[in-house]
């Protein structure tokens, strides 16, 4: 049934309406009603985007809710910090800004690190507002930007939807993705992430660049390139753009779906798009120089061998000189290229993947080869159970939304199946990823339930046409009316459909308390306070990360340098306003495995190293007290990994004993006396955290400790939090010489 | 007000001229017709601020009525002075009352080593023959000094007082007494000066007979002070008068313990295992004192809420009880917010005039906190006009503008400055201002003709055909 463009195609929501307007058939004219009809469709329609818009946004509120307007996790805390320097210091100290409160004594330039996009976007809102004498915080713009931004996601999956199939579907998949659990992940108020900007830029600069090719109008080609512009400057995922479009662009040249549509609207993006891209300082040449980049710049230059063919064509009318002419051209292009990209290659011009990039295409790259890379947890695989987490019914409706994009192939389809496609096979390899895939999802599925639900519905309404056609006769009896409808009907009738469309509303309502029910459990959480419950059911609140930076930033030395693994930097930059060794943007990794050398040392060793570093407080995340097991410990691996891998002295069999990992008596030796271990169990062996148990039970891992008499010689304890999630100690200074 | 302040200066700056004029020819100072009878002085030393209470009963053995009596005070003690009250008793023993004087700061042309002095003026002057008694209330602040300076964990605090064992005073004392009330019995040492006598908490000095004018004798206490010693470095109170019915504060403080400084290691596991032994100088808790009917009470700081407060309401009175993110120990910091609302009809009325003023209490509302320095903003709705303070002490004022949601002309903010305000100080103030009812309707107006314009926009741009060709 989808593929009858004759038939004029009423949205599912202007066919509820559309029974109204009968009623009222015999007082208007028929143009007239025509436009009314027209107009009320259009108000259902901007009222439904309305409260898309409105639920996407508050949907995200969870957390403010539960906790309070705070901004959640690691990166997001960098990205506050740099979005308060721009809003203090302005926009060319934020662009030369030098960082030495990171990754002493090494430094960090900011400006040329980092992507603006999110920066810029929510210090203009700030502007904007403060301007129209708003006296808001920059912290409540930081927090509620991302929904702010998947709110105009919804917006823009609404036109893409409708460009891709019609406007139900556009509607169908504003509705889904606002409350599509991949999404709101990345999105809910506080976290102020590069993502919750990007997939907006995404989707947009996708949807104009389909809009491009669709009109071959150089305007929409300008726009994607501006949207492409807007995400480079976000986020590093925009290399899944600049490989998509050149990929997408292949398919139809290979399809034979080339046309001057294509060719002015690719063109023009990547022309446009690359030299704005170039004038973002962390990105540069990098589109000219980075193999990644490169398969566009093939596309680029096939695209225009493609136009002089055609050109050739159309000048030389006998076809058997056109076929040599086409030989040559085709050998020697891919000659030049393949010589051009080994010759940048082999000269360094262009440089060679990423580590990053690889291992999206080879998932056990990363494991074999960085460390640290695979040690963060949102690089792993995807389970199973992530993808029906976070997607749930659209899991299912995915395949059926493929099956109607073949039936009902174009330009479009094309690009969302190949989108959908590709972006789920990166979801797969890396569980971050799931966001990427998310929007391609929602359309995909907006097709497969607003193709089902038109045709259900027009069956529906089908039959009750005729059925009131039938019943101006013969009112009253409504049985009779309906068995000669069914008469009529293909071998599913009208009731198959209705309950069929009643399973579909069942699905959807269902999709629905799913979303809401991970939102508010799983995905709202700060991460930097912990809550759980208490002996007689109240809510325990567990602040001691904030406790420990706020300690560090009242009763410490202002230049004072923290170690503490590269999780916790951004946090005590941004919250403690202390310098520390290694953050969040594992730039340098022999630094961090410097970090991780003196955490997995003898404490003399490990003294040395913190001298060299001129450390003076060191910092560790301890969960034996209250059975928080994200801690230092339970990460202890990956700090010998990562120390190990450069400074070969760190052994990882030295940490295990016969392959297993653990804390209490039978623990290696080395286990029982490295710094880490030291420093997280220092007098714990005194406390009695569970009621029948022997002093020193660690709750975070169910053992008694092995070595509860730890002495410190270099190092002495300068805080520990109430629950001792935090604990702080000082390095001392040297002694002296005798 | 004004015209009385001005009648009592110039009587006072009379009756300086009367007394140079006096003092000059004869060099005797007619300070000596003046003779204290009896003065007893009780110093209260069991919290970090220290108060004391004198009692003077004064005699007039001159010709001439005097008017005013004089407190001498040596160069350091009058920094660490935050207040000085005197107050003139009237009646015996059950039915005493007593009637506040004003005290004000002067110079004496002959004052021996730098001594600085306070003026207190009697009601009535005091004929020839006549005694009077007063009762003066002195409040010190940082006059406690650690020592020793650094201690550690489990150690106590111990500090040292410095004063006179005689009261300095320009005038001949008869008899006087002093009584010093440590906070435990733990003293380290103390001077003697003969006759001295300690008994459990209390240390007596004295009774010293006949002692002539500027005697002056050093003593010093070393004594166990384990009060926490909470000082608020800086506190900014702004109070923002919204004529919808309400009442916003925002109270900015920077707390500091101001006691012995912590050394050396800080153990979780005595601090939580043995708390009577270890970390006794510190302190967790804080009580702030809010006036009644509070509402929306919030407690937080430069990253975010802090979960440990709990707040008790009553008809009296607001309690907030606020616990900093960690117990401070001798010289940790902590800097927070407290913000609440309160209902606009308990403190701002119309005055006989026409004006409005606002009646609110100075000070800080921790107790027993002192506050070094301290700003009190009050934010006037916008369009009010001829603000004016009234604070019943010496503070510096001057006026601001702040901007809010949807001002555009700015609010005038009144700023009242004060250095080292003790709890003594939370007293009523007024501010005056004028203000017309019609600019609460501005905003409001404001926010309805941007809708207005915002929905006419979008009726004329669907009503418009900007399309240049008919397609």
């Amino acid at each position: 049934m989808g593929g009858s463009p004759n038939q004029p195609s009423p949205t599912p929501s202007a066919a509820n309406v559309s029974i109204k307007p009968d009623t009222l058939f015999s007082g208007f004219s028929l143009k007239n009603l025509k436009l009314k009809t027209k107009q009320q469709e259009l108000l259902i329609r901007v009222s439904i985007l309305c409260l898309v818009y409105v639920l996407a946004f508050i949907t995200r509120l969870f957390s403010v809710l539960r906790y309070e307007s705070m901004i959640h996790e690691f990166d997001p805390y960098f990205n506050y910090r740099t979005t308060l320097f721009l809003t203090e210091k302005g926009f060319y100290e934020f662009w030369n800004w030098f960082d030495s409160e990171s990754w002493y004594p090494l430094g960090r330039i900011i400006g040329g690190t980092l992507y603006p996009g999110l920066m810029v976007t929510a210090s203009l809102i700030y502007w904007t507002l403060r301007f129209l004498r708003f006296a808001v915080h920059i912290r409540e713009v930081c927090v509620l930007t991302a929904p702010f931004f998947a709110s105009n996601t919804t917006i823009v999956a609404y036109f893409f939807g409708k460009e891709i199939w019609d406007s139900g579907a556009g509607l169908v998949a504003a509705a889904l993705i606002a409350i599509c659990p991949g999404y709101i992940s990345r999105s809910v108020a506080g976290s102020y992430d590069n993502e919750g900007v990007a997939i907006f830029a995404l989707l947009l600069t996708f949807y104009l660049f389909v809009k491009a090719v669709k009109t071959g109008s150089l305007s929409w080609g300008l726009a994607s390139a501006l949207g492409y512009f807007y995400m480079v400057s976000a986020w590093g995922g925009y290399v899944f753009i600049i490989n998509l479009i050149p990929l997408y662009v292949l398919v139809l040249l290979i399809t034979g779906r080339y046309s001057m549509r294509l060719y002015v609207a690719y063109n023009s993006m990547y022309v446009l798009g690359s030299l704005l891209a170039m004038q973002i300082q962390f990105v540069g040449f990098q589109h000219v120089q980075s193999g990644e980049h490169m398969a566009a710049m093939g596309v680029f230059f096939l695209m225009q061998v493609f136009y002089f063919l055609g050109w050739v064509k159309h000048l030389l009318s006998d076809s058997k000189l056109f076929q040599v002419f086409l030989r040559f051209t085709v050998t020697c292009s891919i000659g030049l290229g393949a010589l051009a990209l080994v010759g940048g290659m082999a000269s360094g011009y262009i440089s060679p993947w990423t580590g990053r990039f690889y291992s999206l295409l080879d998932p056990t790259y990363a494991k074999d080869f960085i460390p640290i890379i695979a040690s963060v947890s949102e690089h792993q695989p995807t389970a199973w159970s992530s993808f029906m987490f976070d997607f749930h019914i659209l899991l299912i409706l995915f395949p059926a939304g493929l099956y109607f994009c073949f039936k009902k192939l174009s330009d479009t389809t094309i690009f969302i199946v190949m989108y959908g496609l590709t972006s789920m096979y990166f979801a797969s390899v890396m569980v971050r990823l799931i966001l990427v895939a998310t929007p391609a999802v929602c359309l995909i599925s907006a097709v497969a339930v607003s193709a089902t639900i038109k045709n259900l519905t027009l069956l529906i309404r089908t039959k009750s046409k005729t059925q009131q056609t039938g019943s101006s006769k013969a009112t009253g009896s409504t049985k009779a009316s309906s068995k000669t409808s069914l008469d009529q009907s293909p071998p599913f009738g009208r009731n198959v459909a209705a309950a069929l469309l009643l399973g579909a509303f069942y699905l959807l309502s269902k999709y629905v308390t799913h979303c809401t029910w991970v939102t508010s459990e799983a995905y709202s959480s700060p991460s930097i306070v912990l809550a759980a419950r208490g002996a007689h059911g109240g809510r325990v609140i567990f602040d001691d990360y904030r406790e420990a930076y706020f300690w560090l930033r009242q009763n410490t030395p202002p230049d004072a340098k923290v170690m503490s693994w590269w999780d916790y930097g951004y946090q005590i930059t941004a919250m403690g306003n202390r310098t520390v060794i290694v953050d969040n943007n594992t730039w340098n990794n022999t630094h961090i495995a410097t970090v991780g050398r003196a955490m997995s040392s003898y404490e003399d060793e490990a003294y040395e190293i913190m001298r060299s570093l001129d450390v003076d407080y060191v910092l560790v995340v301890f969960g034996g007290v209250t059975g928080y097991s994200s801690d230092d410990i339970n990460k202890f691996l990956w700090m010998v990994r990562i120390g190990g891998g450069v400074f070969p002295v760190i052994k990882e069999p030295d940490y295990l004993v016969n392959g297993e990992y653990r804390v209490d008596k039978g623990a290696a030796p080395k286990m029982l006396n490295c710094l880490m271990y030291k420093l997280s169990y220092y007098r714990f062996g005194e406390l009695t955290t569970e009621y029948g148990k022997p002093p020193g039970y660690d709750r975070a891992r169910g053992v008694e400790i092995g070595n509860k008499d730890v002495k410190l010689e270099h190092l002495e304890e300068a805080f520990t939090t109430s629950n001792w999630i935090v604990r702080i100690y000082k390095v001392k200074p040297p002694s002296n010489r005798l | 007000m004004e015209g009385l302040l001005t009648v009592r200066l110039a009587l006072v700056f009379s009756i300086l001229q009367v007394l140079i004029f006096l003092s000059t020819p004869t060099s005797a100072s007619p300070l000596q017709d003046i003779r204290i009878v009896n003065a007893e002085r009780r110093i209260d030393l069991s919290s970090h601020i220290v108060r004391v209470y004198l009692t003077l009963k004064v005699e007039n053995t001159g010709a001439s009525p005097a008017s005013e009596i004089f407190l001498a005070f040596p160069p350091t003690q009058v920094e660490q002075l935050a207040e000085v009250k005197a107050a003139a008793t009237a009646g015996k023993r059950k039915k005493k009352t007593y009637v506040p004087l004003t005290v004000s700061s002067t110079e004496l042309p002959d004052a021996p080593n730098g001594t600085k002095f306070f003026s207190i003026s009697l009601l009535n002057p005091l004929n020839s023959g006549e005694t009077v008694t007063v009762e003066v209330l002195l409040v010190l602040t940082h006059s406690l000094e650690p020592f020793p300076v650094e201690i550690s964990q489990s150690e106590s605090q111990f500090v040292y007082y410095r004063d006179s064992a005689i009261i300095l005073s320009p005038y001949h004392i008869k008899e006087q007494t002093t009584f010093i009330k440590t906070p435990s019995t733990k003293v380290e040492s103390y001077t003697r000066v003969e006759p001295t006598n300690h008994v459990g908490t209390e240390l007596k000095y004295g009774q010293y007979d006949d002692r002539p004018p500027y005697s002056y004798s050093p003593m010093m206490v070393h004594f166990e002070n384990n009060h926490p010693f909470a000082v608020v470095e800086e506190l900014v109170r702004e109070v923002e008068i919204s004529h919808w019915g309400s009442l916003q504060i925002t109270e900015h403080y920077t707390l500091v313990h101001a006691g012995a400084r912590h050394k050396g290691v800080f153990s979780r596991v005595e601090y939580q295992s043995r708390p009577s032994f270890s970390g006794v100088s510190s302190f967790k808790q804080l009580v702030a004192r809010l006036p009644p009917r509070v509402h929306s009470v919030y407690y937080r700081d430069g990253i975010g809420n802090i979960s440990s407060s709990h707040l008790r309401t009553n008809t009296q009175k607001s309690e907030l009880e606020i616990e900093p993110r960690y117990p401070l120990f001798g010289g940790w910091k902590a800097t927070f917010i407290i913000g609440y609302g309160l209902p606009l009809q308990d403190f701002l009325f119309e005055s006989s005039d026409g004006k409005r003023y606002l009646n609110f209490t100075f000070g800080c509302p921790l107790v027993d906190t002192v506050v070094d320095k301290f700003t009190m903003k009050v934010v006037l709705p916008e369009g009010s006009k001829d603000p004016s303070a009234e604070v019943p002490f010496q503070v510096e004022q001057h006026l601001e503008t702040s901007y809010s949601y949807l001002d555009v002309v700015g609010r005038t903010v009144v700023v009242l400055e004060k250095q080292n305000v003790v709890p003594e100080h939370g007293i009523p103030f007024q501010v005056y201002y004028k203000f017309n009812p019609i600019f609460m309707l501005a905003e409001p107006f404001m926010l309805v003709s941007v809708f207005f314009l915002f929905f006419v926009a979008c009726v004329a741009y669907l009503h418009i055909d900007l399309s240049i060709r008919k397609s």
